[in-house]
């Protein structure tokens, strides 16, 4: 949910990177996070396991600049991917105003990417949220990999409303920021239309 | 689509302000936080030092969100209240509607005195941001308001 305070003249918006498990939703945010001016960003938090595993969320707040006079903060969330940790992922969707679902390119993953997107749209519904209504972009990460999915067939096989589709090699930042840039510009979209 | 924003106004701001900072004093508080159960920080009164507010509310938020969850799981609606002890602080939060109201003291106060004005200062915490709710669920009506004023140059301002 959008929190906007006078006071403080401030725009606060949340985004969620969803995703089967190991498909670059931490790397993500850790380039965007390494790539930031630190007067832009607060900490990184991981809330991870001892084997560097998402337990529960990543998050990181991240400021863009300023809409009429008004600062605008996105805070950036990952869900864990692994399938037995479902209902972090139910709690990490709460009051989200835009999703961003990371594919792993890889031929063996495409499976994983199908079933966590039957997920995410299970879990939005279950919060009240339909994927069609939402600010939604799609990542089709691991590019540079040799066993990739051909991108017509992979954006076939996952594409739902003809989102915005991203090429990205996260672990250089290929596609990182346009994806972000994507998601925002529809979550402050969506905030004008009311 | 996503929920209804909610909206703060800068008066609605003071008087949260203004029930914090009592209940600091009430309280015998190093710090109280008001969050939203999202994990937006709201308001806050008292000694932050170095603390990163944002993280801690993204926290506290991740927090009750968890206990919650396991409170249905054996049969619990919610736990109305979280209590972490330390050695040092300890922190009590209290779910108020959609906010956590969130209480962070040392030895010179009890977690009996905590909970007993907590419980008094969330009658007002839930009155202003109820009256808040509802306006900004009016403000979202006008078409005239700020957001509609926003134009595609703005927004593509941010990413230039």
């Amino acid at each position: 949910m959008t929190f906007i305070n006078y006071a403080s003249r401030e725009i606060n918006c949340k985004i969620v990177y969803y995703g089967p498990g190991l498909c670059g939703k931490t790397t993500n945010l850790q380039y965007i996070y390494d790539s930031t001016a630190p007067q832009a960003k607060g900490k990184l938090i991981s809330l991870a396991t001892e084997t560097d595993r998402t337990l529960f969320f990543d998050f990181m707040p991240l400021e863009l600049g300023t809409v009429r006079g008004f600062k605008t903060r996105f805070h950036l969330y990952t869900v864990p991917g692994q399938v037995y940790y479902d209902a972090s992922r139910k709690l990490i969707l709460k009051g989200v105003d835009g999703v961003v679902f990371v594919a792993d390119s890889q031929e063996e993953r495409m499976d994983a990417n199908i079933e966590s997107l039957y997920n995410l749209e299970e879990n939005l519904a279950t919060q009240g949220y339909d994927l069609n209504q939402i600010p939604y972009v799609l990542q089709l990460n691991k590019r540079d990999l040799p066993n990739v999915t051909p991108l017509d067939d992979l954006s076939h096989e996952l594409s739902r409303k003809g989102e915005p589709v991203f090429e990205a090699v996260a672990t250089n930042g290929t596609g990182v920021f346009d994806t972000l840039k994507a998601v925002a510009k529809q979550v402050l979209t969506e905030l004008r239309k009311g | 689509m996503a929920d209804t924003p909610f909206i703060l106004q800068e008066h609605q701001f003071q008087k949260l302000k203004t029930v914090l900072a009592r209940l600091c004093v009430e309280c015998a508080a190093r710090v109280v936080f008001l969050i939203d159960r999202d994990g937006q920080p709201i308001a806050f009164h008292g000694e932050i030092g170095g603390m990163d507010t944002t993280s801690f509310a993204s926290l506290a938020a991740g927090n009750v969100a968890a206990t919650s969850s396991m409170a249905k799981l054996i049969g619990e609606d919610t736990f109305p209240s979280v209590f972490h002890e330390g050695e040092n602080e300890s922190i009590f939060i209290s779910i108020i509607g959609r906010s956590l109201l969130v209480v962070v003291f040392d030895q010179r106060s009890t977690l009996s005195l905590v909970k007993i004005r907590s419980k008094r200062g969330s009658f007002d915490v839930a009155a202003i941001l109820e009256e808040a709710t509802v306006d900004s669920a009016n403000y979202r009506l006008n078409q005239n308001s700020f957001f509609a004023e926003i134009t595609d140059e703005d927004i593509d301002s941010l990413f230039s």
